[in-house]
């Protein structure tokens, strides 16, 4: 599904990811974690594509494609998804709204058919609901003046009605009461499937109970430090990233 | 999108023209010489059969306009208007001329039709194509016409009106916009050669929205317009002007009027998207939008309300404004102008208040891209009788790249104390944040530029009837084409 060989990038001329190497296949889920600054964000961003994130060596194979020079809506079409850390607000733009835009706007690059409103109003409410979301969220402007765990849910309801291929969580679990965490896990439960796979950027434990991982890894320094399986998340809870952190700039 | 009475009507009107005055036979005949004096102000009256106060009136107009300099205030540079070199009077071309079938028509042209999802049929009669279809819609015009006579509105070109209903047109015309108000209106009233005018009667709610979708079409006619309409006691009707087809106009300068009356409890809703050609990339070419509305609330509890979406032209000079003469009477101001490219407009709205508890509400949305400039220019003047008067205002600006400029100029009068005016504006710019989360759930570049500036005129845009509604957000999305790189 992914290969990242050697991965590295730059942030206004600044090299944060510093040879990243990572794999994941159809169906796993993958869990990045590591301490505040390391880059999980930027890999978030990189895979993604965003402007200003320049990749300066490495190569991203995603579904036997290279994604390097492909633009974000390109990456979008072809299967991947990215719930924000910080998701951002459109004022003005109902969230039904945006949602129609999206998955028609996936579609057409695919060269299927639009869906139709009505079929469109019934799939997200479904959605909706299945999230714990009340209605009027589909109505309220993308994201404005939603409370910080609201957010997370709504990033949550994208991808669950956008159907990515590889769903990429950034830390969609910070911020997240104890109830909607779980709520939020079983979304993002709903959509494991064999042909789905996904990399869930965390910094606790506790997501990866609801979401077990088949791989753990520890991002820091700008490479992949340590993986291993669901116990080193454990571990890490436990011990935290000492280990990690010698020769920090 | 349904074609709106006027649409068919001015169908009609041409039809019955190419039979009743025979202007098919010598086509020269039918446009008066080059250039601006008496005799062409005297020509264009007489074409018209006008009654002989109206030609006084215009004589007047035009006297008083060569005394008039040019409006200098507003923030738009153009060259000297040469008003020498312009034709002033030219009847519809017949429908000979015009182009047999859609195959003869600009392709570019039906590109943008295409885009803006006008059906085939409306696309053939937007580019004034002489087909059947427009025959085919007679039956529906009558339909239309019958149930507005059944209620008793007038709706019609006004140069009928002065057969129809004289006393009424001579009752009104000017009293909200004097000849001399400015140098553009003054030209309009020497030379206005179309317009429409609407009378509702008392108590009646106009049985649909009065539109003059088609009249942008008409080349040569379309350029100094008047429209008139008065709303007699507790009657209300919604007016649409303008199309969203972009038109490939070769004259530069419109000078547009439109006065409107509200009487006791009356209520006019004004909505206009205007997509005049914009010139190019450069700047060169594109239309002078130079035009006076204003709205007089003369009755009390009246309400007038100006929606506006501004998307074409080179320059657009254009404050669509309100007398709140009558006691409680409300005007509001909803106005999206989107300036790209080269293009100047300086918009806004004056509202005067002049009757107790008299109210105003002003949401201006000005998006600005490329190398374009923009103005929000609004007076908010309360006189020492309007007591208890409210305004709120309103000016948002977005700017897309670093090239475009947005300015805000609020003057507010208030001479009585009781009156409360509020003024808020923001300024801010599309992010790069915004445009990255919505082009990672798969939205192109464009359409996420699109979304976001819809997004942010969304106030205005609700106040639009529901298709126009829906052609003005796609307009949005054209107009900014190529806007962020
Ligand atoms: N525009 C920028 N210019 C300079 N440095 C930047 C820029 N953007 C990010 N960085 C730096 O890159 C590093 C990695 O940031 P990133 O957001 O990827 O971290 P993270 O691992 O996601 O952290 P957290 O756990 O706090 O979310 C940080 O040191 C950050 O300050
Ligand atoms: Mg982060």
């Amino acid at each position: 599904m992914l290969e990242i060989k050697d991965l590295h990038a730059s942030v206004d001329g600044k090299e944060i990811l510093k040879g990243v190497t990572l794999s994941i296949g159809k169906g796993e889920v993958h869990a990045i974690m590591g301490p505040n600054g390391s880059g999980k964000s930027t890999l978030s961003y990189v895979l993604a594509g965003r402007e200003g994130y320049d990749i300066t060596g490495g190569r991203i194979i995603f579904e036997g494609e290279d994604l390097t020079t492909m633009e974000p809506e390109v990456r979008a079409a072809k299967g991947l998804f990215l719930a924000f850390q910080y998701p951002v607000e459109i004022p003005g733009v109902p969230n039904s709204t945006f949602l129609k835009e999206a998955v028609n706007a996936i579609r057409r690059f695919r060269g299927e058919e639009e869906i139709d409103a009505i079929k469109m109003v019934k799939m997200l409410r479904e959605k909706t609901k299945a999230l714990g979301m009340a209605d009027e969220m589909l109505k309220r402007a993308v994201n404005a003046g939603f409370s910080g765990g609201e957010k997370k849910r709504n990033e949550v309801l994208q991808m669950a009605v956008l159907e990515p291929k590889l769903a990429i969580l950034d830390e969609t679990d910070s911020g997240l009461d104890i109830d909607a965490l779980k709520i939020v896990a079983d979304g993002v439960n709903r959509l494991r499937s064999p042909e789905r796979s996904l990399l869930v950027i965390t910094h606790y434990q506790r997501l990866l109970e609801y979401i077990v991982p088949d791989r753990v890894h520890v991002l820091a320094r700008g490479r992949i430090q340590r993986s291993g399986g669901k116990e080193l998340a454990l571990e890490l809870e436990a011990k935290g990233y000492a280990d990690f952190a010698e020769e920090a700039a | 999108m349904a074609a709106t009475a006027e649409t068919v009507e001015r169908v009609n009107i041409l039809a019955g023209e190419k039979y009743k005055y025979g202007f098919v036979s010598d086509i020269e005949s039918d446009k008066a010489p080059k250039g601006l004096s008496e005799d062409i102000v005297r020509f264009i009256s007489a074409k018209k059969n006008e009654p002989a106060w109206l030609l006084e009136w215009r004589l007047k107009a035009y006297r008083h306009w060569l005394t008039m300099p040019e409006p200098k205030w507003a923030k738009v540079s153009y060259p000297k208007i040469d008003y020498q070199d312009a034709y002033y009077y030219s009847a519809p071309k017949s429908m000979k001329d015009g182009p047999k079938s859609l195959e003869d028509v600009d392709p570019e042209l039906l590109a943008t039709y295409e885009k803006l999802g006008i059906p085939l049929r409306e696309q053939e009669m937007l580019a004034g194509v002489a087909v059947d279809a427009v025959f085919d819609s007679v039956s529906v015009a009558t339909t239309f016409k019958k149930k507005l006579e059944d209620v008793g509105i007038i709706f019609c070109p006004i140069s009928e009106a002065l057969v129809r209903c004289p006393d009424l047109v001579r009752k009104y015309l000017g009293t909200v916009v004097p000849a001399g108000d400015n140098k553009h209106s003054c030209l309009n009233s020497a030379v206005f050669t179309d317009g429409s005018f609407v009378y509702i009667p008392p108590g009646v709610r106009s049985p649909m929205e009065l539109s003059t979708y088609f009249r942008i079409n008409e080349k040569n006619t379309g350029q100094f317009e008047r429209t008139l309409i008065i709303a007699d006691k507790g009657s209300y009707v919604s007016y649409l002007e303008g199309c969203t087809a972009p038109m490939r106009d070769e004259n530069q300068l419109h000078a547009a009027v439109v006065e409107l009356i509200a009487l006791d409890d009356a209520e006019i809703k004004y909505s206009t998207v205007q997509n005049w050609y914009p010139g190019d990339e450069n700047g060169k070419g594109g239309i002078y939008n130079f035009v006076t509305k204003r709205g007089a609330c003369r009755g009390r509890n009246s309400k007038i309300s100006w929606t506006q979406v501004e998307t074409g032209s080179a320059i657009t000079w254009k404050y669509p404004s309100c007398i709140l003469q009558g006691d409680n009477s409300v005007g509001e101001f909803y106005s999206i102008a989107i300036t790209n490219n080269m293009q100047q407009a300086d918009t806004g709205t004056k509202m005067i208040h002049l009757g107790r508890n008299t109210k105003s509400k002003i949401i201006s949305k000005g998006i600005s891209a490329g190398r374009a400039d923009q103005t929000y220019r609004g007076l908010v003047k309360i006189s020492p009788k309007a007591e208890g008067a409210r305004n709120y205002t309103q000016c948002d600006s977005l700017l897309i790249g670093d090239k475009c400029g947005a300015h805000t100029v609020p003057y507010i009068e208030s001479r009585n104390k009781s009156a409360i005016v509020e003024h808020e504006a923001t300024t801010s710019s599309i992010s790069e944040d915004q445009l990255f989360y919505l082009r990672q759930r798969g939205i192109p570049q464009e359409a996420a530029v699109a979304l976001v500036v819809n997004g942010f005129c969304r106030e205005v845009l609700q106040q639009l009837p529901m298709e126009f509604a829906v052609e003005a957000q796609k307009l949005v999305g054209i107009s900014l084409e190529g806007s962020v790189g």
